[in-house]
């Protein structure tokens, strides 16, 4: 009965908005379809219709894989203050965060999928027992294991306490803190064993340094939040849902220390593949300055750089990181720049040359490009939704009609059996 | 642009030539609907019934059999048997070809071995066409399992190599080093497959089960010598150059999206015979034998000369060796 009101109350809420509302999710449903269209060419003609090849055997999409799980790993970032430290400044901002989560881990998903050609339930060979799981040995398995499992955590917390609120119970503590701490455990996990799975390879020397676990970590932790911020920023402006100022300063600190952790990850890769180039250091040659007349990556990764090192500055002074104005924009400048460091100049730059020395650029096609595009309208529709879906009932517009009394009387009421985070639940502003 | 005629797809859905149509909107749209229904077909026919002919109903079924088969080292004699058989049909099926497909296993006492005489090589590359023909390698992306690597006297660096020579060799001032998968002891493309796919025989020679490949290209990532090939699209081989006699292991039929590699001609080398590449050498620059056998030509060349391996740092143990005279 409460299940039925939640969902029905989940489509309303979803399907109803102004024209700007219609628009953004009109076009983003345009760019999806763009981009199924594109993989099903893919899919009938086979990976021949993209820019990968026998020497850059991965591309584009385990370029975007590899970033994005970084951004559902950052999810910890607030996670981790507002349930287990039980800060309430972030309260509010973590159900946003899990929602951030689940769209990206969704794109995750699908950028493996559209990376294996065709067929995408080719896949139930992964499942245990009917399958053949090549657990523990194969990092593409427990990363298999890790993103879904993140995913069912990141979905289940949320629903809970969101079901919880919707019918006017107070979520248990016993409930979902458990899942809470596996959680956190888990985010990190994640982002580690993607990494492994470059890291583990000896074959690529660009790739094959135990710096890479760590430096993942760091750029999630710089890109996560610069993207968190934005959200938080645009729903402050755009919805009646307040957050605090305090939020999205601590997560900027978060965001600048972790951008500097990476900047000296980066100096220290630097000198380690510069200063007495060997053979290993081909790969970062033709990343950083190209091999002859080779130098395809060599703008992008410049001007990542530029973008980290220049956001970082920015984030570094403290009246400008205060100004909601430059903030703002340091966040898109590291977002992208991690996007590039992490996207372009990670997996692409490990398969040249290849093994065996023979130099093959790559450079993606249309039909890669849109199905890129589609995958990352599609983790837009999701978060969309799920921030639309979760926002009237954290407000308290939304309750379930079954309940004896009315949503407002109920809203109006207060709660001290509240978890504490609820506790710190601000005025409306204006 | 494939001459695999998409099997499995519902008339009307895409006959490979959804590249070059105009499509408008509202085709796209509908395009896209089909779609969902190719590829739930593609997958492996699910509607049999809306199949026309007798053949297109049998392809249909036989195809659904063939996708939802198991790992090639979970059957059973007789799973091996009946999977072969359906094989073979469907090449008739498909390509309209009479293949044998064996299952023969590794032999005891065989440990296969290769050594390379870099002295000997000329770089004619006639190692390099035999196993295009032997292995019915694609010749619409021009795979290639060999790769001859021509170097400048003095220096032997893969990087200032040319693995792509257009001239007349051999060239004053140049030796030739042939590269292939080398059957490492210790393969580092084996434990990264997700699914278990790929593994190492007793005889020493790495396998791929083309039909439990997912795809991924997590091996391909991993291999320090480039020995590994992906099916980009369909494999085109011209009927009439077909090689009939094949090994499942080996280099029966692949489909689009799987990963092959050489598997120093399994088909033959089971049965006693040599690769196609050490047959093929017009310089005798290829030795491939038994290891454990203390008779064995292989087993001279390692006792009896100087010979090294690439990438040693890496422990990946190859048993393909390099001498010279």
């Amino acid at each position: 009965m409460h299940l039925r009101a939640f969902l029905m109350s989940a489509l309303r809420s979803v399907t109803s908005g102004d024209r700007r509302y219609h628009l953004w999710m009109g076009s983003l449903t345009a760019i999806m379809l763009v981009g199924g269209y594109a993989y099903l060419v893919q899919a009938n003609h086979g990976l021949i219709v993209t820019g990968m090849n026998d020497h850059v055997s991965w591309g584009l999409y385990i370029s975007n894989m590899a970033f994005l799980v970084g951004l559902a790993a950052a999810a910890v970032i607030l996670v981790l203050p507002a349930y287990v430290l039980h800060d309430v400044d972030f309260s509010r901002a973590v159900l946003i965060a899990e929602g951030v989560a689940v769209s990206a881990l969704v794109m995750c998903l699908c950028f493996v999928m559209a990376n294996s050609p065709g067929y995408p339930w080719k896949w139930w060979r992964l499942t245990p027992v009917i399958g053949l799981l090549n657990w523990p040995d194969s990092m593409l398995a427990w990363d298999v294991i890790m993103l879904n499992g993140y995913l069912v955590l990141n979905l289940a917390i949320p629903f809970y306490i969101l079901y919880s609120h919707f019918i006017g119970h107070e979520p248990s503590k016993k409930k979902y803190v458990p899942l809470i701490y596996i959680s956190v455990v888990w985010a990190v996990s994640i982002h580690l064993v993607t990494a492994f799975l470059f890291a583990g390879l000896p074959a690529r020397p660009f790739w094959n340094s135990a710096l890479l676990g760590p430096r993942f970590l760091a750029s999630a932790f710089t890109a996560g939040p610069a993207f968190m911020i934005l959200l938080l920023g645009f729903i402050r402006s755009h919805s009646k849902y307040s957050i605090p100022d305090m939020a999205i300063q601590k997560l900027a600190t978060a965001t600048t220390v972790a951008a500097q952790v990476n900047l000296v990850m980066l100096l220290s890769e630097l000198i380690f593949e510069f200063y007495s180039p060997t053979h290993h250091s081909v790969s970062a040659r033709y990343l950083f300055f190209g091999l002859g007349e080779h130098v395809a990556l060599v703008p992008w990764i410049r001007a990542g750089i530029l973008l980290n090192v220049g956001a970082t500055v920015i984030l570094m002074i403290h009246p400008l990181r205060r100004n909601p104005r430059v903030l703002m924009p340091a966040c898109a400048m590291l977002f992208f720049g991690i996007w590039v460091e992490k996207g372009v100049g990670l997996v692409i730059p490990g398969f040249v040359p290849s093994p065996l020395g023979e130099i093959v650029e790559y450079t993606p096609t249309w039909v890669e490009l849109w199905v890129t595009a589609g995958i990352w309208a599609l983790g837009l529709f999701v978060l969309t939704v799920l921030v639309r879906v979760a926002l009237p009932i954290e407000l308290g517009e939304v309750r379930s009609p079954y309940l004896e009394q009315p949503p407002e009387a109920r809203a109006a009421r207060p709660r001290a059996t509240r978890p504490r985070y609820e506790e710190a639940r601000p005025v409306r502003r204006r | 642009m494939s001459a695999d005629p998409a099997p499995g797809l519902p008339p009307g859905a895409d006959d490979g030539t959804l590249l070059q149509k105009p499509v408008d909107r509202r085709e796209a749209l509908g395009l896209l609907l089909a779609g969902v229904a190719a590829g739930a077909a593609a997958a492996g026919a699910c509607t049999p019934l809306t199949a026309a002919t007798p053949d297109e109903r049998e392809l249909k079924l036989l195809e659904w059999e063939e996708f939802t088969q198991k790992h090639y080292r979970r059957m059973t004699e007789e799973e091996r048997a009946e999977t072969v058989a359906r094989l073979e049909r469907l090449a008739k099926l498909r390509y309209n070809e009479d293949a044998t497909i064996a299952t023969t296993d590794a032999q005891p006492g065989v440990l296969f071995g290769y050594a390379f005489n870099i002295s000997k090589c000329k770089g004619y590359r006639r190692c390099v066409e035999a196993c295009i023909n032997e292995n019915n390698l694609d010749r619409h992306q021009d795979t290639q399992y060999i790769r001859i690597f021509e170097m400048e006297n003095g220096v032997v660096n893969l990087e200032e190599a040319d693995a792509t020579y257009q001239h007349e060799v051999p060239m004053e001032g140049h030796f030739y080093l042939g590269a292939q998968c080398f059957q490492c002891a210790n393969p580092p493309c084996v434990p990264v497959c997700p699914v278990g796919a790929t593994w190492q025989e007793p005889d020493g020679i790495v396998v791929i089960d083309y039909n439990w490949c997912v795809g991924c290209r997590a091996c391909m990532a991993a291999c320090p010598y480039w020995a590994r090939r992906f099916n980009w699209s369909a494999p085109e081989v011209p009927p009439e150059e077909v090689n009939p006699n094949q090994h499942y292991l080996g280099n029966r039929h692949r489909k689009k999206g799987c990963v092959e590699k050489c598997t120093f001609c399994i088909h033959r080398t089971r049965q006693g015979r040599l690769p196609a590449c050490a047959e093929a050498c017009p310089t005798g620059a290829r030795v491939f034998g038994n290891l454990l056998d203390p008779d064995s030509e292989i087993r001279w060349v390692l006792a009896n000369k100087t010979v090294f391996r690439l990438k040693e740092e890496l422990a990946t143990e190859p048993r393909f060796w390099y001498f010279a005279d």
